[in-house]
């Protein structure tokens, strides 16, 4: 009678497992809507999005989705930066709902900087100062309303600030 | 020690606006020093503004924000007189923490 009795728990044990794996499964798949609010109530650094060389691998790392072109989101960059190792960069934007703001640097070894959380009642605008190793593109990406906005421009540097 | 962390709140009335100006390397990790060996990475990954015991203002930082960063926001609300926490840590784990009255 124990046997069964353990058999049977045994049993139901597996099913459970089962069950709580396909709600895990369930989870992952939740569509990209729900995103922004779990991205919201997670404060943790996003280490994987500054590993990424690439500019639209460190956008998908950090948010999940792509930007498109808004001109909306204004940037405030140098033409050209004399001294790459202080390049001073500010964006404002017109739009509403802005959660993030962050910018990257096509060309630098780690195509993103920096990235800001603009919690309800924060302005829209940040002004700070990046480090470029050559030439290259900035790119301010405004996350608004759950969506990607971006603005780009390039700037032209003299002598590069992550040496080499 | 002396606070890393310089920071001037001024508030207009309906907003105030926040500069902080912090002492850190911000080693990238990919620049060489004059023996040509590179300089590990050491730079600032998190630095936030709290006012009223909530966060007004979050940044992520990697290796390419400039040595001794700057950065300037603004948010709504903020009386002359209450405080203004600030705090960062970096990639080796050292924290430095002020708090600034809003002129």
């Amino acid at each position: 009678m124990t046997n069964t009795d353990n058999g049977f728990s045994a049993t139901r044990r597996l099913i459970l497992q089962g069950a709580g794996a396909v709600a895990l499964v369930g989870l992952g798949n939740l569509p990209f809507g729900l995103a922004p609010a779990f991205a919201a109530a997670n404060d943790k650094y996003p280490e994987e999005a500054f590993k990424q060389k690439s500019e639209a691998d460190a956008i998908k790392s950090l948010y999940g989705k792509t930007a498109e072109v808004s001109d909306k989101v204004k940037m405030d960059a140098p033409e050209i930066a004399e001294n790459g190792a202080v390049v001073p960069v500010s964006v404002t934007t017109t739009l509403a709902d802005v959660t993030s703001i962050s910018f990257l640097v096509a060309e630098n070894p780690v195509a993103l900087v920096a990235s800001y959380k603009i919690p309800a009642g924060t302005m829209p605008s940040v002004a700070n100062r990046i480090k470029m190793a050559k030439t290259s593109n900035v790119i301010v990406v405004v996350e608004a309303g759950g969506k990607l906005y971006s603005a780009t421009k390039e700037v032209k540097v003299t002598v590069g600030g992550c040496g080499g | 020690m002396a606070s890393t962390i310089r920071v001037r709140a001024t508030s207009s009335g309906e907003t105030t606006e926040v500069q902080a100006l912090i002492q850190h390397p911000m080693d990238s990790g990919f620049i060489k020093d004059s023996k040509g060996e590179l300089i590990p990475p050491h730079f600032i990954q998190q630095l936030t503004f709290e006012y009223n015991g909530k966060p007004v203002f979050t940044a992520d930082w990697g290796g390419g924000v400039s040595k001794d960063p700057y950065v300037k926001f603004a948010f709504k609300g903020g009386k002359k007189g209450d405080e203004l926490k600030v705090s960062w840590v970096d990639n080796k784990g050292a924290t430095d923490t002020t708090t600034a009255k809003i002129q």
